[in-house]
């Protein structure tokens, strides 16, 4: 029963956990785009006074809207929250990370866009359409990659569930990583296109017409738009997350070693997020966005990069045999 | 075998009402009230038969009779199998929603003689076809299936597309019939025993083999609607009265995918290599092009048609990736393979069904099926909204819904491909995984284009803008079918336990006992490996999702004010500045349609001064109906025309060509022997 009751509570650990983490890698990003700018920028902690200020701000809704533009934001966030409590954070073989292999987050984050794309659609402004359709294009690019990815995965470790992989990875020889280095490539773009990134599209944008993301959710505001940018920023950590578990997971720590091992495990996962998040920052200022039909192209590249790592994780495995 | 024995006798039961009822129709097809007598009567037949299937599927029955019917000394064999049940409960669920439906028809504005007395006639075929024992029974059951489906088809004959549709259907059922007498023929070999039972016992030599395979694909991939064999498919089912066009799509199909099964699993014997190859590449281009095509559609039952091929691709990869395994003898993930294609049948019969009763409803309440003069919808239809909302979410394979379960047992099997020995095999399964995962996302693509022109947004024509709520046996039919996705996506291991028998009967293995893993969690193979258990997940994502909105509301602000739309500061009221559904598919028509349709946009830009508007043409082409269908149609009438000269010679010239025509036949006979 104790030991029960220790899952329970590192799942629930997990959970605020990555809600609480999530808008700090927005502010970090943010901060380090604003050193290499040379500005002075706003302060890391800057994306939590945003979300606050939103949930008590008034929800101004079009007239044209319906239940689905008010219920979508909760949905949504409910989605990439559920999702990111599966990821290993700190800890593996938590309480519920068997509820859903690596596929199947994908598949939520896939129902969460799925819930924005029709709530883009239901005020019936060219501007959610636009943002809308090139969203839907840009997963139909990005999915066939990340799927190569967890075959890539599946076929390193004999398993999708992450927990499992995260272990397996843990102790496995350097040539598999070695192997899955292309992978890790492609998994990296990727999620800079689930993420609405640069160079896929820009989250600071004000211009209209190089929206996609930005323009989806034109029409939130108040606790809606809060509810959406926290789903946003959610998803950002799941990513950040899965990159650390599988392709830096030491550090991790198992869940039953109990509350103590986890603080260091902790420690050692915020330290990974806020590195991704420099990195992911001294990224975007270093290149520019591109023109929304050259997105083929990218992830494109992509796939290609994960085909190649499924070919040289075969070669790997028959020199391993 | 001959013994008297009762366990098919429900459905046979339930056949004979079905034909009752058509009959009935037939005799006194002047009256409305008699026409609409038919649809409680079949209410009745296909709640008896899906019980009956449901029960003899748990208990395995396995039931062979013959009937005194059909041909002198042969007689009808009457078979009930796991897989006979499983597929008959398909069928029996689909018209007995489609007939809950068709209780809601106007009886003055929608009844007529055309369709009331085939649409029992139609049911009572297809129940036929799963009973069928042998060959002749089948193949006439499947020939009673296509004639009744196209006079249904045609039933609005007045109108030329409904006609052109009839026409490619009824060519393309008699080349799919005349390819499966061949095979048949090939699978009764020598002895000529149609009965399956002995065709079973005497599995031909692999030449034969190979080509009894290509005339089921041929066969039944035509009916199913396999590229490129589709192109009679998007013509047809939308022609047809919604409720048929629910049933064509969404049960048809898998009595079609059921005739493969049936051949290619239980009579043919032992696989080759190259059949899973075939299979897995004609699913793998079927789910992609079958989407791209429905991306390309304005109209939505057009676009719920195309869609039908992408999901009997899907269906097909699940196939392919059985026959992989079972030629391996890796009977537990040929097993997984299989359960996740006929989960597939299940769930596709189930949300297919559904889009298109939402489809009939909004095309009884606007009159409309082009997409372009929708919007709103979901304000005048809120519950036609809601029911067609679960539909999509369904079809486009999102958790926690059950289009999402097949496909993700669909990607288990994939994640197992690299145990197999071929080196073919290793390439080809990834490959087809990630052309499935793209057609997963095209897909949900193509269901906010079709839910977000239709049901969001502003109306965009008058007819949509008063539109009002169909009445209760259309929502009732629409809502059993959303629950029933609902729960086959919340407790998928009663799907998957219930579809163990079928395994075990076809491949001899079967998947682990779901219902009794912890927490009802879906485990395809070993634990440990991978699980899914979407109770759960839906569990979370409900709770948290109303907690957080609860806690929002409660404590923090409530406040609400409705506006007109922000829209960067331009509010335009007309409803023409939304996107349409072709402006939706543009990015995608760019990326994809290039390659797979050629397609082009041609802009016509006045000069400055000139007065007339721009204009932008977008040119599509259909590459398989213009060669597989196009070309030779013009061949054969260009030769026809050729030969017409033939027709009007003279007396003499009829004499010599005759007298020629006897010595060449001569000389041939002289050389010969």
């Amino acid at each position: 029963m104790g030991e029960t009751l220790t899952l329970l509570f590192g799942q629930t650990v997990q959970m605020f956990l990555v809600l609480l983490v999530a808008p700090a890698i927005t502010g970090i990003t943010r901060r380090t785009k604003a050193c290499f700018m040379r500005r002075q920028g706003a302060p890391v902690i800057q994306p939590y006074r945003d979300l606050i200020k939103l949930v008590r701000k008034e929800a101004i809704v079009a007239e044209s809207a319906s239940w689905l533009f008010r219920v979508a934001p909760y949905l949504i966030f409910a989605l990439a929250w559920v999702a990111a409590a599966l990821v290993p954070t700190f800890a593996t073989g938590l309480l519920f990370s068997w509820t859903g292999d690596v596929i199947v987050i994908i598949a939520l984050l896939g129902s969460a866009r799925f819930m924005l794309a029709l709530a883009g659609m239901d005020i019936g402004t060219s501007f959610g359409g636009i943002g809308s359709s090139r969203e839907m294009m840009i997963a139909t690019l990005a999915e066939p990659a990340m799927l190569l990815v967890v075959l890539t995965m599946a076929l390193a470790a004999g398993t999708t569930q992450l927990p499992g992989v995260a272990d397996f990875l843990i102790a496995a020889p350097f040539t598999v990583h070695v192997s899955l280095a292309l992978a890790l490539v492609a998994l990296v773009m990727v999620a800079l296109a689930e993420n609405a990134r640069i160079p896929i599209d820009n989250p600071a944008t004000h211009l209209e017409l190089t929206m996609v993301h930005e323009a989806m959710v034109l029409e939130y505001s108040g606790r809606h738009l809060a509810m959406i940018e926290a789903a946003s920023q959610l998803k950002l950590v799941l990513y950040v997350s899965l990159i650390a578990s599988l392709f830096l997971p030491f550090g991790i720590v198992r869940v039953e070693a109990g509350p103590v091992a986890w603080l260091g495990g902790g420690a050692i996962y915020l330290g990974k997020i806020a590195g991704a998040a420099i990195l992911l920052g001294i990224w975007e200022v270093s290149i520019a966005k591109m023109r929304v039909f050259r997105v083929s192209e990218f992830l494109g590249g992509a796939f290609v990069f994960a085909f190649l790592a499924i070919l040289l994780t075969f070669v790997t495995r028959e020199v391993l045999k | 075998m001959t013994g008297v024995d009762f366990s098919a006798a429900p459905q046979l039961a339930a056949i004979l009402l079905y034909a009752a009822a058509a009959g009935f129709a037939a005799v006194f097809h002047r009256h409305r009230v008699a026409l609409a007598a038919v649809y409680p009567v079949c209410i009745a037949a296909a709640a008896v038969a899906s019980f009956a299937d449901l029960a003899a599927l748990i208990a395995d029955t396995n039931a062979g009779f013959r009937l005194p019917l059909g041909l002198p000394s042969i007689g009808l064999h009457v078979k009930l199998d796991a897989l006979s049940a499983f597929f008959g409960l398909i069928v029996n669920i689909g018209v007995l929603t489609s007939a809950i439906y068709g209780m809601g028809l106007d009886r003055d504005r929608d009844l007529s003689a055309r369709i009331e007395p085939f649409f029992p006639a139609f049911a009572a075929a297809m129940n036929l076809v799963l009973l069928a024992g042998d060959a002749f029974g089948f193949l006439f059951s499947w020939e009673l299936m296509s004639l009744t489906s196209w006079v249904l088809v045609v039933s609005r004959h007045w109108d030329a597309d409904s006609r052109h549709a009839g026409h490619v259907y009824l060519v393309m059922a008699a080349i799919g019939t005349v390819s499966l007498l061949f095979a048949f023929g090939g699978l009764a070999g020598a002895t000529g025993n149609y009965a399956f039972d002995a065709i079973r016992a005497t599995p031909p030599g692999p030449l034969v083999s190979g080509l009894v395979l290509a005339g089921a694909i041929v066969g039944a991939g035509s009916k199913a609607g396999i590229v490129p064999l589709h192109a009679w498919l998007p013509l047809a089912h939308p022609a047809a009265p919604s409720h048929v066009s629910a049933l064509m799509s969404g049960v048809m199909t898998k009595v079609a995918i059921y005739g493969l099964v049936r051949i290619v699993f239980d009579l043919l014997g032992e696989p080759a290599l190259w059949w899973s190859m075939i299979v897995l590449v004609l699913g793998g281009a079927s789910a992609l092009l079958g989407v791209l095509y429905a991306l390309m559609q304005h109209d939505l039952k057009r676009l719920l048609a195309f869609h039908t091929v992408e999901n009997i691709g899907i269906i097909f990869i699940g196939l392919g990736l059985a026959l992989a395994f079972q030629t391996n003898h890796m009977e537990p993930f040929a097993a997984l393979a299989l359960t996740a294609a006929l989960f597939h049948v299940f769930n596709h019969s189930l949300f297919k069904s559904l889009l298109f009763l939402g489809a009939g409803a909004v095309l009884h309440a606007t009159g409309q099926r082009d997409m372009e003069e929708m919007g709103g919808l979901i304000h005048r239809m809120p519950m036609t909204a809601l029911a067609f909302l679960i539909g999509c979410v369904a079809i486009s394979a999102l958790p926690p819904l059950n289009g999402f379960v097949s496909e993700w047992l669909t990607f288990q099997a994939i994640l197992h491909s690299p145990d197999l020995p071929q080196l073919g095999l290793k390439f080809l399964i990834p490959s087809v995984g990630a052309v499935l995962a793209l057609s997963a996302a095209l897909a949900a693509a193509c269901f906010v284009k079709a839910y977000g022109v239709s049901f969001l947004g502003r109306p965009r024509s008058e007819a949509v803008r008063h539109a009002h709520e169909v009445n209760r046996f259309a929502l009732t039919s629409m809502f059993v079918l959303a629950g029933l996705c609902v729960f086959a996506g919340l407790f998928p291991g009663v799907v998957i336990d219930l579809l163990a028998p079928v395994n075990l009967a076809l491949l001899g293995d079967r998947m682990p006992v779901q219902t009794s893993m912890p927490w009802l969690s879906v485990v395809p193979t070993v634990e440990g490996r991978s699980s899914y258990n979407s109770l759960l997940l839906f569990l979370f994502i409900v709770v948290s999702a109303s907690l957080s909105g609860f806690a929002i509301h409660r404590s923090v602000s409530r406040a609400l004010r409705r506006a007109p739309a922000w829209d960067c500061g331009f509010p335009d009221p007309s409803p023409e500045t939304q996107y349409t559904a072709s402006s939706f598919a543009q990015p995608i028509r760019r990326v994809y349609g290039t390659i797979a349709f050629g397609a082009s946009e041609d802009v016509d830009m006045p000069a400055p001064g000139d007065q007339r508007p721009a204009r932008l043409t977008v040119s599509l082409h259909d590459y398989a109906w213009e060669m597989l269908y196009a070309a030779p149609a013009r061949a054969v009438l260009s030769l026809s025309e050729r030969l017409n000269v033939l027709q009007f010679l003279t007396i003499r010239r009829y004499l010599m060509l005759m007298f020629s025509a006897l010595i060449v036949l001569l000389l041939i006979a002289a050389v010969w022997f």
